[in-house]
């Protein structure tokens, strides 16, 4: 396979002023850990990005470096031209955490009810959004029980919820469907795509899933592990008018094959050893 | 359609019913099993005392320490009155103090590391050797004694609340830090809140720690006269040989210490009882 190229070509929208610049960004852990080394992106408004590469790759480092939740050993990264995590807008970001990450003492509505809480809106003003957020993942049945009553895809949707509900300009997905059954991953695939388009979002979403990443995003940056870095940045245009016969098409197929080809690339660099 | 669908009403009460009954069996046998067995105890008690003609003054009968809690009823609820005047102040006492420093410690490692030596070895002395300096310095009886209540109850709280304020899980700790959360939404909605399960835990144990601690400084104290805990009637009646009402006294203690018991785990059910581990009933 050829597809190893060192400098990844750039992708995406072209006109789009620039959301997110990663400059040469390194991570190393207290524990020696390099998670990432000279990682260099560019996310332009309205794109929809997925992270896709092996288990231990850094893609949730990179994803918390961006939200401005982890600190950087080296490089620099601005969101909407202000480094990161020091955006006075902070509240536009969404975030799903690999982990539902709900408080176990609050009801669900409350979870979901919490970002706006934070914002200082009272519980009458942010109902009908609690509401809204709760029913488009399904759980609007659900916003008394507490988390310890809900199985493991329901609480990863109602975090889903909680990111959404304050209807962010910049959502980050940590693979927020690898506990859902299929059905309701494609249902909330479309959702999140429906978001997407309406709102003018930019979204990066983490997956291990290619198919997935293929169906919903603008553009995949595919990631190598020892040490975490970009190998790939594939554009996939037309992301904004898909519908879901897109996965009966050839095109969806080729891509998945492109994708996937791209991906097994990384697979040389791991030492399942270490 | 020819899907076949079960009748939720029949299938519900035909699954729920015999669990249903087994729960009630249980909660009604969990009330009655300690009742019987006490009673059979004092029965036994009752009976080994009046069989083998045992002396009241070595080991009363309990229908002889009923008697006498009712004909010193007067003076005994008295010194009752004294003693939990003395442990509900000293558990107060305690939990504001432990949680306010707690809540300091949670805040600045530098203050927690100062202090915390100081902590601990008021809590490693037995309150037995201090109590007399105490009453030394302290002219104030009452003071004293509460003082020493308030040293055996104070650190499971303090130490216990610095812990929990700083167990909340780091990804919503990172959440509220997204959100911008100021220090005061992250104390109220999310250190509060996952302290508390290791609040109440301390408080369960400071609630018995209290009254220990006014009993051992009461008994170290050795006072007499009207305004006494019962300790003291348990000192006096030892001195004067009087068994029976030694026994009440000890009764009384020992319903104090239960109440507490009860009273804290009531408590700590009704604050963590929907959502914590420690007081969920788990199906099976
Ligand atoms: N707090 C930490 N301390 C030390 N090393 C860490 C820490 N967090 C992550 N790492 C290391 O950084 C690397 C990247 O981790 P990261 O969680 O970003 O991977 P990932 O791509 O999200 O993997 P996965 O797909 O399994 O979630 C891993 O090798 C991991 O061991
Ligand atoms: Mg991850």
């Amino acid at each position: 396979m050829n597809a190893a190229s060192p400098l990844p070509k750039a992708a995406g929208l072209t006109g789009a002023p620039v959301l997110i610049d990663m400059k040469d960004v390194s991570k190393r852990f207290a524990n020696g850990t390099v998670a990432l080394r000279g990682m260099s992106l560019q996310i332009r408004n309205g794109e929809f990005v997925s992270f896709l590469g092996p288990s231990g790759c850094g893609k949730s480092t990179a994803l918390k470096m961006i939200s401005g939740l982890l600190s950087f050993s080296s490089g620099s990264i601005t969101v909407n031209g202000h480094p990161a995590g020091e955006s006075p807008h902070g509240s536009d970001i969404g975030y799903v955490f690999q982990e539902a990450t709900l408080m176990p003492w609050a009801t669900v509505f409350e979870n979901v009810f919490l970002p706006l809480k934070l914002q200082g809106l009272g519980k009458g003003e942010a109902k009908a959004r609690v509401e809204e957020a709760l029913s488009m993942v399904g759980l609007a049945n659900f916003a008394r029980s507490y988390p310890r009553e809900l199985s493991g895809g329901m609480k990863m949707r109602a975090s889903i919820a909680r990111a959404m509900v304050t209807k962010p300009k910049l959502l980050l997905m940590d693979e927020p469907f690898a506990a859902l059954d299929e059905m309701t991953r494609s249902k909330l695939n479309d959702e999140v795509l429906g978001l997407w388009r309406s709102h003018g979002l930019t979204v990066i979403f983490v997956t291990h899933s290619v198919f997935e990443s293929v169906y919903l995003s603008s553009r995949v940056v595919v990631m190598a592990a020892r040490p975490g870095r970009v190998v790939h940045d594939i554009a996939l245009p037309g992301a904004d008018t898909r519908t879901s016969a897109y996965r009966m098409t050839s095109e969806y197929t080729d891509n998945c094959r492109l994708v996937s080809n791209a991906l097994e690339g990384t697979m040389d660099h791991v030492d399942l050893n270490h | 359609m020819s899907i076949s669908t079960i009748d939720p009403a029949v299938a519900e009460s035909e699954i729920l019913d015999p669990r249903i009954l087994l729960e009630r069996r249980e909660r009604r046998l969990r009330v009655i099993m300690p009742i019987v067995s006490i009673l059979a105890v004092l029965g036994l008690w009752e009976f080994l005392v009046w069989y083998n003609e045992v002396p009241h003054y070595l080991i009363p009968a309990p229908s002889l320490i009923a008697k006498t809690l009712v004909q010193d009823w007067s003076s005994l609820m008295q010194s009752a009155a004294f003693t939990v005047k003395l442990t509900l102040l000293s558990l107060g006492l305690a939990i504001i103090g432990g949680v306010l420093l707690g809540m300091l410690f949670a805040l600045s490692r530098t203050v927690e590391m100062c202090l915390f030596p100081f902590a601990v070895i008021l809590q490693v002395t037995p309150i037995i050797a201090i109590a007399p300096l105490i009453l030394i310095y302290v002219s104030n009886t009452f003071f004293a004694l509460l003082i020493c209540a308030w040293i055996v109850a104070f650190f499971p709280i303090l130490s216990n609340t610095a812990i929990g304020l700083r167990s909340a899980d780091h990804n919503l700790r990172d959440m509220f830090r997204l959100y911008q959360a100021t220090p005061w939404q992250r104390l109220r909605h999310l250190l509060i809140p996952s302290a508390l399960p290791y609040f109440m835990a301390a408080l369960k144990i400071a609630g018995g720690l209290s009254l220990i601690g006014a009993v051992v400084a009461e008994f170290v104290a050795g006072t007499a006269g009207q305004n006494t805990g019962l300790a003291s009637r348990i000192l006096e009646s030892s001195f004067r040989n009087e068994i029976p009402r030694m026994f009440a006294a000890l009764f009384l203690v020992s319903v104090l210490g239960v109440g507490i018991f009860l009273v804290t785990s009531w408590l700590s059910h009704l604050v963590l009882g929907h959502w914590h581990e420690s007081e969920i009933k788990r199906e099976t």
